[in-house]
Order: C-alpha cells, then structure tokens, then sequence
C-alpha cells in the first residue's frame, strides 16, 4: 500500500466484509425501560451529574455531581469511588447483584487538544481478587457519555436476558434494549452496534457511536475484558481499547450486557467549556510540537507503539520469558518492534482519542486468521502492544504471527492478554515439570512454546468447555495453585513461588528480580500486580538513584500518587514521560519529568478554573488512593497479608535461573550479605537459593514497613483515621471502620513492623501507635 | 476518483515588497472577516535584516495524515483544505506543521491555513506575490515516512 497522503475514503484494509441483517436485529430488540433527560452542557469538564442504570429493577436516574464531590474526589476513578462506596456493602463480591460497573471520565477527559486525554475510567470488584479493580481505558465511549450528559455511569443488577444499554446524546435518552440477535464477541458486535445506532450511513456518523462490549471466554473466566471502541473512519471499522486488568468484561456478562451504546450529537475541540481555551490549546500544541521532534528519536510511539519496549526489556534482562524465570531469550529479536512495524499500517493517525498524537494504537489489517471459528477470516487485529507481546514471550512464542493470533482472540473473546498470558504462562511451566500433563490438561499439550495450544485453551474457554482444567485454568493462576495443591501433584512451595499472581490478579509483564523497588511497585499496589503505579526499574535497578529504603518509599509514595491523578482526570499516562523535553535530564529530578507535571498543572487550570499547584494534584490523589485502600480494608482485604508476592517475583526460584544468571546471584550474597567469596564459590546451590530467599523476602517486609509508615498507614497496612481527617474526610462510617479494623489488628498483634532489623538499623518508627500523634 | 497533479502555491517576491501587510489583512478577510493583519492571517510577512520574508503554507499536505476526523483534504485543485465545522480543534496538524504554516488564532479552536484563493496576490500594491502552478509530487511530504525500523 501507498503510504501517507491517501483520501480517506480510498483506504482499504482487506478485511473480509460481512453482510448482516441489521434491520432484523434491531426490530428484535424490546425496549425495557426508557428514560428521557434534559440535554445539558458541559462546563468547565464537568457534566455534573452522573446516571444510574439498575438492571434487576429497571430503574434509570441522574445523580446530581455536587461541589463537595469534586472538591474531595477530582472526577473519574474518584466518582467511581465515592459512588461505589454509597452503593455496596462489605460483603459485596464481584457476582453480587449490588456490585456495580462503573465508567467514569473525569474534568480533563474529552479534551481534543492535549495528547492522552480520551481515557475512560472503569472500576467493579473484582472476579480475581474480590476488591476494587480500576482500569484505565482509551476509545471514544467516556469522552462521548460526558458531551451526551453524563460524568459516570452506574449500573447496577443484573438483568434477566441479554440487554444493550443505550445512551443517545442526540434524543436525549437512555434505553435499556434486550439484544438477542447480535453476535457476542467483540470484533462482530462492535461492529454491528456501531452501524446499527449511527444516525446516518456514512463514516462520520459511525465514528460519533462508542460500544462497550467483552466475548464469550468473559463468560467462562475470571480474564474478561471491557473493549472500548473507537471508529476509524480510514480503516472502516470499530477498533478497541481495553479496560482489560482484574476481569471487568466477567462482571458486565454476568450482568448479562451485552453492549453498552453511546450515541454523541456532536462535539468539538471545545465542548467541555474549558475555562480557558486559549492556555488550554497553547500547553496541547506545545506538546504536540515536542511529540513531533523527539518521539522518534525517544520511544518511537508513532511509528511501533509501546512495541519499542521489548528490545530494550531484553537488552536489561526484563523481559519476562518462561514465566518470568529469564529476563531475555536467544529468539527475542524475532519479535523486536522493527518486526511489527514490518506488519503495521503506517502513515494513519493512530490515537485512541481524537488529537492524541502520541498515536500509540497500532493495528494490523487484513491479517488472516489461522486458527478457531474465525479461521481464514481476514480482520484488523489492534496492537499487539507491549504487554501483550510480553504475555507471549512469557509463554515462549517467539512468532510475531502467532503474537497477532493470541492477540485477536484474546481481544475478540474478551479476554485480557496479560493474565491469560501469565497464567498460562505458569500452566506451562508446571507442565514442563510434569505437575501437570496432558491428562490433567484436558488433552492440552500446554509446553513452553506451544502457540497451539495457547490458542486452543482460549477457543475452549471461549465455548463453554466443562473440562476441570479448563474451568481452573479459566479462573487464573491463584485457583490453579489451589487446585494443584488440593491434588497434591507437586511442591507446594515451588507452586506458591513460581505462579505470578498477586491478590489473586497475573503480574504484568516485567521481571523485578533485581529491582526491590519495582517489587514493591507491584505488590504494594491497590488492586494488584500491574505497573500502573509506579514503574521503577530504570530510577532503582540501573541508575542506582534511590538506594535507601526511605529513598524507595519516597518513590513509592510520590509516582502512585502522581500516576492515579491520570484515573481522576481522564487522563493517559503515555503522554506524561513517554516522551520528554530535550532538556529533561538537566532537571533536579529528570524522572517526575517537572515540565510535563507543570503542563498538567496549566492543564487542569486551564479547563477547571482552579489554582491548582502541583502539590495539590497529588493531594487530589491521595484522598482517592487513601479511599480505595480504605474500602478494600472494608472488604476484608487492602492489609500486609494481601500485598505479599511469589519469590518470583523476587530472585530465583529454581537452581536452574540461579545457575543461568550466577555471576549476578553469586555477587549479590557477597556484596549484599558480606558473605566471603570463598564460602560462596564452595556452596551447593540450593543452600544459596535458601539464603537469597531470606534475605530478598525481608528486604521485602522492610520495604513495606517504610512505605506503609510514608504513606500514612499502619504497620498492617490500614489507613489510619487521622490520615483520612488530615485528607479531609469526615465519612463517620468510614472512620469508624477503620479505628475498629485497628483495634482488631492490635489484638491480634498486627500493629507491629514484619522486617527484621539488625544492628545499625532501623524500623520506619519506634513510637507504638505512632499515628495517633498525627 | 480523479487526483489533482499540480497546485497553486505563493511565490513572494521579496526585492517588490515594500512591508505593507495589506496581504495579510486581505487574508485576515477571508478567514475573520476582519482586517487585522497578524495572528488572523494564513500568510504571514517577515522583516529580515535584508528585508522581507513570506511564510506561509506550501501545500506539501503532510496534515492531512495527522487529521483523526478528515477534516483536512486535498481538493480537486490540490489545495489542502480545513474543514471547520468538521474540525474537532485537536491542534495536532498545527503542531506537526514542520514550518508552522497551520495557523491558530485565539478567538476560536479551529485552525486555519492558505486555500491559494489569490486574495493577497490582488491586495499587493507591489505585486511581490503570486501564485504558480506546481507539480504535487514536487511538494508533498508524509509524516515519518519508513523511520519505524
């Protein structure tokens, strides 16, 4: 194909084309509930208010968005939050018919002009780890509810037979349809939503229509995903985002939706009634213009995506391979970034949101499929991004088609490439173990490397398969341990240590062996083992630069602060330090990127009205992050016990990924431990294993004595009621609740320090109770 | 569908131009309906230490691969062409213009850029600017063309 300077109607993509009877589908429909609201405007980024959808009573209502709201919890993930909190109860699991699905947008999101500002914010509990899940998700969806009315949603219920839930922003109303007819997966009702809702039949009218939507392997697993969609008027088709962590697409099929439908009138680059559009357009070009002449000399966005990032994970032994056991792998450069951009569209403004020219959305067209009940179909697969070309270097796939295939399905049955990578992943290297086999894989010959089967294990959880190691399997990691445990079939330790989970939700797919930093990143995190919150390998690992303790939890208080404040406000986080000012590194501190957190500033501003400084942004944070940590205590969860990870996650499991990288294990008991080098050279590598293992788990407990004791929290962990005033809540429920958790946990001898502290060193604080002096 | 082959682009004179911005008010006409030369016109004059320079767009089209509604296109006398009420304001072919030829000014969202329409080729009292065909090939330009490997 030609590239670049092609008129938009000319592009083709190759993609089989489908003829379906939309008329028939949609005259199946049966309205159920409708309910018809004032249009409005949306002022300085707020619609201010949000609706509720209950789908076991029918019921559909606005809820007013009140001062106090924004003033205590920003927007987006916050709202989430403070309405989830109003609806739910301690007992509240992920299947619960009270659970709720929340998608929120916050004041930034929908701005046309600054790079990354288009994300959805979705929250529920969580079928994994039964706390709160939050996902941050482009497309056009959340943009498109807030100019049709409305800053979140809120549905709650479940509903007795498929339904679609429609948002039309041009009549002003929102319907509750059953939807029988239409296909489940994403790929094919995505596509028919799209055409069937647009007001007219033409590409601009198609790309003014967002669905959410998941697949059938959301039904059977733990793994669903929400896609997002965004319709690319050059491609002609509905392409997806997803809100993929923790299993959000399992609670919107249990809720039996089948898709949720937004319709927006019209909208442009102001329609969020910035208080400011001049400043606001000034900070969004200045960065356009810094996107344009350094991306391609920093990660290279536009042209890969966060592709980029596989050879430079390889190159620094980050790159998870075997399960996380190595860090790089002899095959690795056949599914380095130059690899796919061999296989991309290029020259196509590839943002998830309209303006954002970080542009990191990559897709494949006309890719033919090679396996399952799409056999031979050709179809535009979006991505493969960073993550999920990880999730298959974890499985031992080394084929850029094969990356495609997973990725397609994974996407179409709603399934999240990361935990059904690092979960098989984990199958596969208790199959190389022969803990499990092809018996007790249900046929499936689960190796290391065996695409095959990968695929296969994703086509039979898509159809329902009773197999027993299906339905384990289909659930994550956490229930295989237990499952394999519950027979007995191997070492329970090895088990515990090798399956990557944490909470109950699959690591994202980076190795931090070596990073102390970077383990607390993903273990002492809100809903689990994903990045989101802070990524530290490079500041820890490599450059050296927070070698204390304190140091570390420094970093871990501050960049999950900083890095939530993009859930609140609809915001990406790409667009923050995937790309830098030139002179960044001549800052005091290159890694906050200070002039980007300076546009941020200018940017809510601008669009609010405020006069905000940079401290309050993180302050905004910190009362959302507090409250989220808070109600996972409510639920029984968000405490030390809960932010444990598996040795893998730490150093070697096994002698053989201690013997592969022995010179930098052998080092570390010399150097780290002041072992003699003689004593060492003469060790059994077990023994060496054992010692390592001490001494990387206490360094763990002492990581987290100093980052709970930063961010304000008690020795287990629970925010502490004085931290919770000083943030300015009164909540008398939620106060409450938390002084009676640590009146338990001081019976039970849990408000003490884990790690053990030798001579020289010491505990975060020696003062008992040392919060009540807050 | 028929593809334009060539385009009319500004040629300026520089040793006729006398710096009287009557162009750029003509301009600020066209897209404003105003006469205020400056920051409301697509076609801008320079004082140098030698005299004048234009700047202003040469209809290279590297935009119209930035545009994510197709509100940029090329039409059928091979300008490049902003749509506004199609336009949803992003700025980004404003910010990727490697000469800043697509303008914004502060009184609304939309950008706006030279349609080659001649209207400050007739406004020029020295006649130091016209308009001369040129070949599309000659011109164009795509946004990181082959920089992905």
């Amino acid at each position: 194909m030609v590239e670049g300077q092609i008129a938009i109607e000319e592009y083709k993509t190759g993609n089989t084309e489908h003829t379906w009877d939309l008329q028939k589908m949609f005259s199946a429909h049966k309205v159920l509930t409708k309910y018809s609201y004032k249009k409005g405007q949306v002022i300085k980024g707020y619609a201010n208010r949000t609706l509720y959808v209950n789908l076991s009573t029918g019921q559909i209502a606005e809820k007013p968005v009140t001062e106090q709201m924004k003033k205590q919890f920003t927007g987006g993930r916050g709202f989430g939050l403070k309405l989830m909190w109003d609806s739910m109860k301690p007992t509240t699991r992920w299947d619960s018919p009270e659970n709720e699905l929340l998608i929120t947008t916050g004041p930034l999101c929908g701005t046309t002009q600054y790079a990354g500002s288009g994300k959805s914010i979705c929250l529920s509990v969580s079928p994994s780890t039964n706390i709160l899940c939050d996902c941050n998700v482009g497309g056009f969806f959340g943009p498109y509810m807030k100019f049709a009315g409305f800053d979140a949603m809120e549905i709650q219920g479940k509903a007795k037979q498929d339904v679609v839930v429609v948002i039309d922003g041009e009549k002003g109303t929102v319907s509750i349809e059953t939807a029988p007819l239409e296909e489940i997966n994403t790929h094919l009702l995505s596509e028919q939503l799209t055409r069937m809702y647009a007001s007219e039949d033409t590409d601009k009218s198609r790309q003014k229509v967002s669905v959410v939507s998941s697949g059938h392997a959301a039904e059977n697993s733990y793994w669903g995903v929400l896609n997002f969609s965004f319709y690319d008027i050059r491609r002609k088709v509905p392409r997806i985002k997803q809100a993929g962590r923790g299993g959000l697409g399992t609670v919107l099929r249990d809720k039996k939706i089948k898709a949720l439908v937004v319709k927006v009138e019209r909208f442009d680059g102001v329609s969020n009634h910035p208080a400011n559009p001049v400043a606001l357009a000034k900070v969004g070009t200045k960065l356009h213009k810094e996107i344009r002449d350094l991306d391609r000399y920093q990660c290279n966005m536009r042209a890969v995506g966060t592709g980029h990032l596989v050879e430079i994970m390889d190159a620094y032994d980050l790159l998870p391979t075997e399960n996380y056991r190595f860090g790089s792998f002899p095959k690795a450069s056949k599914i380095y970034s130059p690899k796919f951009y061999e296989l991309f569209t290029k020259i196509i403004p590839d943002g998830c949101w309209h303006g954002c020219t970080m542009a990191c959305a990559k897709t494949v067209d006309g890719y033919t499929v090679m396996t399952g009940p799409y056999k031979g179909e050709k179809v535009t697969v979006d991505g493969p991004e960073y993550e999920t070309i990880g999730a298959c270097s974890n499985m031992s796939i080394w084929d850029p088609l094969w990356i495609l295939e997973f990725n397609f399905y994974c996407d179409t049955y709603g399934v999240d490439t990361i935990s059904a990578g690092t979960a098989t992943a984990f199958y596969m290297e208790m199959y190389e173990y022969g803990i499990l086999n092809k018996e007790r894989c249900d046929g499936l010959e689960l190796c290391f490397g065996n695409p095959d089967a990968a695929l296969e294990l994703l086509h039979r959880i898509a159809k329902g398969d009773e197999g027993e190691f299906i339905k384990v399997a289909a659930k994550g990691a956490r229930r295989v341990k237990d499952w394999i445990n519950r027979h007995g079939w191997g070492d329970k330790q090895l088990i515990e240590d090798a399956g990557m989970e944490s909470k109950g939700l699959e690591f994202s797919e980076y190795v931090t062996k070596e990073s102390l930093a970077m383990q607390g990143g993903y273990g002492l995190t809100l809903k689990g083992p994903q990045h989101d919150e802070a990524w530290l390998i490079f500041m820890d690992m490599v450059n050296n630069a927070i070698p204390t303790f304190q140091m570390k939890a420094e970093a871990l208080h501050y960049f999950p602060m900083w890095r939530t404040w993009f859930g609140l406000n609809g915001l990406c986080k790409l667009p923050w330090n995937d790309v830098e000012p030139v002179d960044n590194a001549q800052t005091p501190e290159p890694s906050k990127v200070p002039e980007h957190v300076q546009n941020y500033v200018d940017f809510q501003n601008a669009m609010t009205g405020w006069n905000v400084t940079k401290e309050d942004l993180i302050l905004q944070s910190e009362r959302c992050y507090n409250w989220q940590r808070a109600m996972n205590v409510w639920l029984g969860r968000g405490q030390r016990k809960d932010d444990w990870i598996p040795f893998r996650a730490m150093g070697p499991v096994t002698e053989m990924e201690y013997v592969s990288r022995k010179e930098r294990y052998d080092k570390s008991l010399v150097e780290k431990l002041g072992m003699p080098q003689k004593d060492v050279e003469k060790m059994i590598t077990q023994e060496k294993i054992r010692i390592l293992y001490e001494h990387r788990r206490n360094q763990y407990e002492k990581l987290t004595d100093a980052v709970y004791y930063r961010r304000g929290w008690t020795p287990n962990g629970i925010p502490t009621p004085q931290k919770m005033k000083q943030l300015g809540f009164s909540d008398k429920k939620m106060l409450k609740m938390l002084q009676d958790k640590i009146a338990a946990d001081e019976k039970n001898g849990l408000n003490v320090w884990s790690g053990k502290y030798s001579k020289g060193e010491q505990s975060p604080s020696s003062e008992k109770h040392y919060w009540e002096k807050w | 569908m028929d593809h334009p082959t060539t385009v009319k682009i500004l040629k300026f004179h520089a040793e006729k131009c006398n710096g009287c911005l009557e162009c750029e008010k003509a301009c600020s006409q066209v897209h404003f309906k105003t006469k205020d030369d400056g920051e409301k016109s697509a076609i801008r004059i320079i004082k140098t230490e030698k005299g004048y320079s234009m700047h202003v767009c040469d209809q290279r089209g590297l935009c119209l691969d930035m545009c994510p509604v197709g509100a940029l296109t090329r039409r059928k006398n091979g300008v490049v062409w902003l749509d506004v009420n199609t336009c949803i304001g992003c700025q980004a072919c404003v910010g990727f213009c490697p000469i800043g030829a697509m303008r914004k000014a502060d009184v609304r969202i939309e950008p706006f850029k030279c349609i080659s329409c001649g209207s400050c080729v007739r406004a020029c009292p020295e006649k130091a600017l016209e308009l001369v065909e040129v070949k599309l090939p000659d011109v164009t330009q795509v946004v990181y063309h082959k920089l992905g490997a």
